[in-house]
C-alpha cells in the first residue's frame, strides 16, 4: 500500500496514545505487583469504570471533564482501597496465583454489572471545549486534545517515577516491598501503606479512563481489551521495573501504530507477536530479572 | 484397605448414572456437561497436578472446536477422524504454547498464556476459515466409524459420554502413573525435583501438552455435537470459566472438576433462562471460591470424610 506521510504520522500519534495507555497501565500494574505480589486484572476494568464515571459525572450531575478528571479517580481509588481491605486483604499469605484469580472473579463481578446495566454498546464523551480543534502542520492535522493526552499521560508517567524513586512515600513505598517486617520495625503502618500504594495504582488506571474517555467510545469492555494487551507489554518489559514499564508501554503502543500503516490485519496481535519473539530470546523480558 | 472397593463402587455407580441420565434430563444439555467435564479434568491436569496455572486453555478448546469443525464440514471428515484432529491440532497449539512459555513460572506462566491465547482470538476473529462472528455452521454431525448415525440425540449423548470416559481414564492413569508422581513432586517442591535430576521444564511441557490435546478433544466433541464453533470457545470467559469448574469442584481431586462442570454448565443454563446477570454471579463465585473453599466441593467432602472417619473408628473401638 502506499505509505503517505499523513497517514503515517496520523497512525504514530494514534499509537503515541495507546502506548500512553499502556504505560500508564502498566505502571499500576507494577507499583501494585511490587507492593502486594498481586497481578492485578482489576486494573482494566478501573480504566473502564474511571471512565463511565467520567460519564456518569456528566450525564446525571452535570460534571464536566475537569471535575471528573479530579473526582473520577477519586473515586476509583475509594473502591479499590475498600476492595483491598475487605478481599484483597485476605489473600497475602497464599499463593500469587490466588491474588490472579480473585481480581479475575472481581473483574467478571465490576465488567459484568455494568455490561448488565449499560450494555455493550459505547457512550460517547464529548471533548472538553478548551481543548477542541487542533494544530494544522502543514502534512498533518494534529488534534488539541489528543496532544493534551500524551502530554499528560507522559507527565503522569514522569511523576509516579519521580514519586517512586526520589520522594519518601516512594523510599518507604520501596522498603515495604523489599522488607516488610524491618520496615514496621521503623514504626511505619505497613498494612495501611499498602493500601494507599493500592489505591494509588488503581486511582491511576481510573484517571487515563477519564482521558480515554472522549477518545474511544466508553464501553463496559474496553478494559478487558486493554488489560490483556497490558499483560503482554508488562512481560515484553519485564514487571517490577518502572521504566520499564513505560519505555516499553510507549515503544509498544507506536509499534502498534506503525503496523496499522504497513499490515493493518496485524495491527491487533503485532504486541503478542513481539511478546513471543521477546521470551525466546530473554525469557526474563527486556528489563526484568527472575526472583 | 476399603479403599480398592470404594472406587470400584463410585466406577459403577459413576456408569450408571451415565447410563440413566439422559432419560431424567435434555440429553443435548448433558453433552454439553460432558464435554465440559473432559475440558475441565484435561485443566485439573495442568492446574492441580503440574500445577501450571494457565489462563489460555481456552485457546485450546476453542482451537480443536474450529479444527473439527473445518475438517468435518469442509474437508469431510468422518466423525473420528474429525475429532482426532480437533485433539491433535489443539496438542500442537500446546506444544507452540508451552515452547514460550514453559520457562517462566506462576503468574508469569498465566499472563503469557493469557496473552497467547488472546492471539489465537484474534486469529479466529481474521483468519478466512472460522468465518469470524458467524463462527462454522451447520457441522456435520456424520456416523461413528461409519455405522452409528450420530444425528440422533441418544447416539450423540452416548458417544459424547464414551469419549468423556476414555479421556477421564486416560488423566486417571496419567495421575497416577510414574510420570504422574514425578508432576506432583515438581509442583510440590520444584527445586528439591530439579536436584533429584529431573528436567523439571521437559516434564511439564509433556503434562501440558497432554492438557491441551484433552481440551481439545473436549472442544471437538462439543463441537460436532451442537454442530457449530464460534469466538465464545476461544474467548478469555472460557479459560475462566474452566479455571472456575476445575477450583470449584476441587482442583485437588480426581472427580472434582467434573463436579464443578456439572454445577457451572447447570447454573449457566439456568441464568441464561432467566435474565440474571451471568458474569456477575460467576464472577462472585470465584471471589468465594478463592476466599472461602479453596479446597472446592470435593477436596471440601474428602477432608471433613477424613477428619471424620478416624473419630468413628474410635467410637466403634471403645
Amino acid at each position: 500500500m502506499t505509505m503517505s506521510l499523513p497517514v503515517l504520522s496520523g497512525q504514530l500519534l494514534v499509537g503515541l496514545i495507546n502506548g500512553s495507555f499502556y504505560a500508564i497501565l502498566s505502571l499500576g500494574l507494577s507499583i501494585i505487583f511490587g507492593l502486594l505480589g498481586i497481578v492485578n486484572l482489576t486494573q482494566g476494568a478501573f480504566y473502564m469504570v474511571g471512565a463511565f464515571f467520567a460519564w456518569m459525572l456528566l450525564q446525571w450531575l452535570g460534571i464536566g471533564y475537569w471535575g471528573a478528571l479530579i473526582l473520577a479517580p477519586l473515586g476509583v481509588a475509594a473502591i479499590g482501597v475498600i476492595l483491598e481491605l475487605v478481599l484483597i486483604r485476605r489473600i497475602y499469605r497464599l499463593d500469587h496465583s490466588y491474588g490472579l484469580l480473585l481480581t479475575f472473579g472481581l473483574l467478571l463481578i465490576i465488567q459484568g454489572s455494568f455490561v448488565y446495566i449499560f450494555g455493550t454498546a459505547g457512550q460517547p464523551y464529548p471533548i472538553p471545549d478548551e481543548l477542541r480543534g487542533g494544530y494544522n502542520l502543514g502534512f498533518m492535522f494534529l488534534p488539541k486534545y489528543r496532544v493534551w493526552v500524551v502530554v499528560v499521560a507522559l507527565g503522569l508517567c514522569f511523576a509516579t517515577w519521580y514519586s517512586i524513586e526520589r520522594t519518601w512515600l516512594g523510599r518507604t513505598l520501596r522498603a515495604a516491598t523489599e522488607k516488610p517486617a524491618l520496615t514496621r520495625a521503623f514504626g511505619i503502618n505497613v498494612p495501611r501503606l499498602v493500601t494507599v500504594g493500592f489505591g494509588l495504582g488503581v486511582g491511576l488506571s481510573g484517571l487515563a479512563g477519564v482521558l480515554a474517555a472522549p477518545i474511544y467510545a466508553v464501553s463496559p469492555l474496553m478494559g478487558a481489551d486493554i488489560i490483556i494487551v497490558v499483560f503482554a507489554v508488562v512481560v515484553i518489559g519485564g514487571m517490577g521495573s518502572i521504566l520499564g514499564s513505560i519505555v516499553s508501554g510507549v515503544s509498544l503502543g507506536l509499534l502498534e501504530g506503525l503496523t496499522k500503516v504497513v499490515y493493518p490485519q496485524a495491527s491487533s496481535s503485532v504486541i503478542f507477536v513481539m511478546m513471543i519473539l521477546v521470551l525466546l530470546v530473554k525469557p526474563t523480558g527486556l528489563f526484568g530479572w527472575e526472583k | 484397605m476399603g479403599d480398592g472397593r470404594t472406587k470400584l463402587t463410585l466406577a459403577i455407580l459413576g456408569i450408571i448414572v451415565i447410563l440413566i441420565a439422559p432419560h431424567l434430563f435434555y440429553p443435548l444439555f448433558l453433552v454439553k456437561v460432558i464435554c465440559f467435564a473432559l475440558f475441565a479434568c484435561a485443566f485439573k491436569l495442568a492446574m492441580g497436578t503440574a500445577g501450571l496455572l494457565s489462563f489460555g486453555h481456552a485457546a485450546f478448546f476453542g482451537g480443536g472446536a474450529y479444527v473439527a469443525a473445518h475438517v468435518a464440514k469442509v474437508w469431510g471428515f468422518p466423525f473420528e477422524l474429525a475429532v482426532l484432529a480437533g485433539a491433535a491440532s489443539a496438542a500442537l497449539l500446546g506444544l507452540a504454547f508451552g515452547v514460550i512459555s514453559i520457562r517462566r513460572h506462576g503468574i508469569y506462566f498465566a499472563m503469557i498464556t493469557l496473552a497467547l491465547a488472546q492471539l489465537v482470538y484474534f486469529v479466529a476473529l481474521q483468519a478466512p476459515f472460522t468465518h469470524s462472528e458467524d463462527g462454522i455452521q451447520g457441522v456435520p454431525r456424520g456416523y461413528l466409524f461409519g455405522l452409528v448415525d450420530l444425528s440422533g440425540t441418544y447416539a450423540m449423548y452416548y458417544t459424547s459420554a464414551g469419549i468423556f470416559l476414555i479421556g477421564f481414564l486416560i488423566i486417571v492413569r496419567i495421575i497416577h502413573s510414574p510420570f504422574g508422581k514425578i508432576l506432583d513432586a515438581i509442583r510440590e517442591d520444584p527445586a528439591r525435583a530439579l536436584s533429584l535430576g529431573y528436567d523439571i521444564d521437559r516434564f511439564r511441557l509433556l503434562a501440558f501438552v497432554l492438557s491441551a490435546a484433552l481440551s481439545g478433544l473436549a472442544g471437538a466433541t462439543k463441537t460436532i455435537a451442537f454442530q457449530f464453533a464460534s469466538l465464545t470457545d476461544v474467548h478469555w470467559a472460557t479459560s475462566g470459566d474452566v479455571i472456575l469448574m476445575a477450583l470449584l469442584g476441587g482442583i485437588g481431586t480426581t472427580f472434582g472438576p467434573v463436579v464443578g462442570a456439572i454445577v457451572i454448565v447447570s447454573l449457566d443454563e439456568f441464568l441464561a433462562d432467566s435474565g440474571l446477570p451471568i458474569q456477575p454471579i460467576i464472577g462472585t463465585i470465584f471471589v468465594l471460591c478463592i476466599l472461602l473453599f479453596r479446597n472446592g466441593v470435593v477436596g471440601t467432602l474428602e477432608r471433613w470424610l477424613k477428619h471424620s472417619a478416624p473419630k468413628q473408628a474410635e467410637g466403634l473401638t471403645a
